[in-house]
């Protein structure tokens, strides 16, 4: 009696490592769309001066409240200024806001949210009663609240004091979900090791907990550049944020287009397109952002 | 339970002592106040006596700890005074104003309940498919676009189309709830869009993750119709982190409402908000921050006990 042993061909699928960016794109479809449309938008913006095909100040009172034509793709405001370039200009306005405030928000709320997670104990409660208190009052009300105190403050023709008060309210929000990752990471063996080793807290705080909560802080960046954007927009229609004649989006929904939008819909048609897609975009973006990073993380 | 209930109310004064603090300070820091803003606004020349004269009437040339512990010993026995600029006790400001913005507080929460459970859950039950980013799409949409360009938009599709735009006076809904109605609708769909994809997405989460759960597995091997174990086991179930996300966001409306209610000029608490603010009128914007802050947190406690209610596994202590 004979055996015949025959070795079945055993194929493993080794999956392909691709470079992350590709990844991430064929991942995240949506997400990758909303990429794609981020980086125009910022093309867009920073060369909005070879862009545009108007200045966005200049008036023209021979074309006022004009419909669109080739000259004027999306039609001109009351002013005869065209709309198209003052949306390309816009952008500049709104992408730079909108991440300085983030960027701003995201990193003091992410410092707060260690500190208090690596200290416990009294501090981590003093911290997390402010923190309360910054997240009862409503993110318009405490940023119309900032703008008002703060009044203007131009540094190269942008309010610092305007992305002063948008970064404001994200800091609890920040501070909040940063925290509970960092208080997992506290009880870690190597956060035990430094500490054995005579490090000092700052050593500890910045070198060995910060790096292992950069997930959760590129999620919580991403999503709220949309929302710094949003406020960006409500502020500067209430004529409490950008004011004229910079060129912005919510402002171009403001002022004369709310007497005239009826006659001239372009007006507030175009800029409010912007808005939404802007905000769309970093949304899809920073969704599918959490999905590719960390599933779990809740906003 | 009751101790809980105790402590979470006890835990209150201090953060809403914060908020006070936080409103007064910011309110003095701003340039300007409620005397040169009123006399000065034209450009007229008013002596600096008669200036001075305004401020005692109002008590603004009193020591700032002492109008603080004025403003506090009022708030105690719950009086709010009076505004600075109208005369008129804070409280009947507020009041008038406050029926209009609650009633479309409200019905943008009916709205966003009634179109993010059935459609979050749809996005759940046919996850990754088409449907499931449609509906994605149309929540993320929701986040993005701002409701007072919607407001905008509905104003101008009403007009184009029909020539007609909603009442501008504002009529309580038990005098008249079909004129109330054809009036609030567009603000309450307008800030209600929003709203409800927030909740759509939490829906469509906390379904996803219900489903994974051991009980579901039992369910459906006892053969129960899938239809039951989606109405009865995962959809109760998920309502917990539901319901927070619908009472944390109706806090939040009261914000979402400053900028909708210009749009369709209403005259309820945000148009008042943004009016107090550049009158540097101290007693109104403090009485209505606190107001929404106190809604606030209240509405966090409230929440937090449904949650022990929805849920017998969950016991305070």
């Amino acid at each position: 009696m004979t055996f015949t042993t025959t070795t079945p061909e055993i194929t493993y699928k080794v999956p392909k490592r691709h470079h992350p960016v590709i990844h991430f794109a064929v991942t995240q479809p949506l997400g990758a769309a909303g990429l794609v449309f981020i980086i125009v938008m910022f093309i867009a913006g920073f060369f909005a001066h070879l862009v545009a095909p108007y200045d966005p100040l200049a008036l023209d009172y021979s074309v006022m409240l004009g419909a669109p034509t080739w000259d004027h793709w999306m039609g001109t405001d009351a002013y005869g200024r065209d709309v198209f370039s003052r949306i390309i200009y816009g952008a500049r306005t709104a992408l730079s806001v909108g991440l300085l405030s983030s960027l701003l928000g995201s990193s003091i709320g992410a410092a707060i949210g260690v500190i208090s997670a690596y200290f416990g104990g009294r501090i981590d409660m003093i911290i997390q009663r402010l923190m309360d208190i910054l997240l009862s009052f409503p993110i318009i009300v405490l940023a119309l609240a900032v703008v008002a105190v703060l009044g203007k403050n131009l540094i190269g023709g942008l309010d610092v004091n305007l992305i002063f008060a948008i970064a404001i309210p994200i800091v609890p929000k920040v501070a909040r979900v940063v925290r509970s990752s960092a208080l997992a990471i506290r009880e870690m063996p190597y956060i035990d090791a430094a500490r054995a080793a005579g490090y000092g807290h700052g050593r500890i705080i910045f070198r060995h907990m910060a790096p292992n909560v950069v997930a959760p802080f590129l999620i919580m960046f991403t999503a709220f550049i949309a929302q710094a954007i949003l406020l960006e927009a409500s502020l500067s229609f209430l004529g409490l944020g950008v004011t004229e004649p910079t060129a912005a989006w919510g402002l171009m929904l403001s002022g004369a287009s709310q007497e005239f939008y009826s006659q001239a819909p372009w007006m507030i048609i175009f800029p409010g397109v912007a808005i939404s897609l802007a905000v769309f975009s970093f949304n899809l973006f920073g969704d599918s952002l959490r999905d590719w990073l960390d599933p779990k993380i809740k906003l | 339970m009751l101790r809980y209930t105790i402590n979470r109310l006890l835990l209150m004064i201090p953060t809403l002592f914060g908020v006070a603090v936080l409103v007064f300070v910011l309110l003095r820091m701003m340039p300007g106040d409620i005397v040169e803003l009123r006399f000065l606004m034209d450009g007229g020349q008013v002596s600096e006596e008669t200036l001075q004269a305004e401020r005692v009437r109002l008590g603004l040339d009193k020591p700032l700890a002492l109008q603080f512990f004025d403003w506090m010993k009022g708030l105690v026995v719950g009086d709010f005074g009076v505004s600075m600029w109208t005369g008129r006790p804070v409280i009947d400001e507020i009041a008038s104003r406050l029926e209009l913005s609650l009633q479309v507080a409200i019905m943008a929460t009916i709205l966003a309940t009634l179109i993010a459970l059935p459609l979050g859950t749809i996005a759940a039950l046919y996850k990754d498919t088409w449907i499931d980013q449609v509906i994605r799409v149309f929540a993320i949409a929701g986040l993005a676009v701002p409701s007072f360009w919607l407001g905008m938009l509905m104003i101008l599709f009403l007009l184009l189309n029909f020539n007609w735009i909603p009442p501008l006076t504002f009529t309580p809904i038990y005098v008249d709830p079909w004129l109330n109605l054809s009036q609030l609708i567009w603000p309450a769909i307008a800030v209600g869009y929003r709203y409800s994809a927030v909740a759509t997405r939490m829906t469509r989460s906390t379904i996803l993750e219900v489903l994974q759960e051991d009980y579901i597995r039992t369910a459906r091997a006892k053969g129960v119709f899938e239809r039951l174990v989606v109405a009865r086991h995962a959809m109760r179930n998920a309502m917990l982190p539901v319901v927070t996300v619908i009472g944390l966001e109706f806090a939040f409306l009261i914000g979402g409402l400053v900028v909708t209610e210009q749009v369709f000029n209403l005259n309820g608490i945000g148009k008042l908000f943004v009016e107090t603010v550049t009158r540097a009128d101290y007693t109104m914007v403090q009485a209505l921050v606190m107001l929404v802050a106190a809604f606030f947190i209240f509405i966090n406690f409230a929440v937090d006990l449904l949650y022990a209610a929805l849920d017998p596994r969950i016991r305070y202590s």
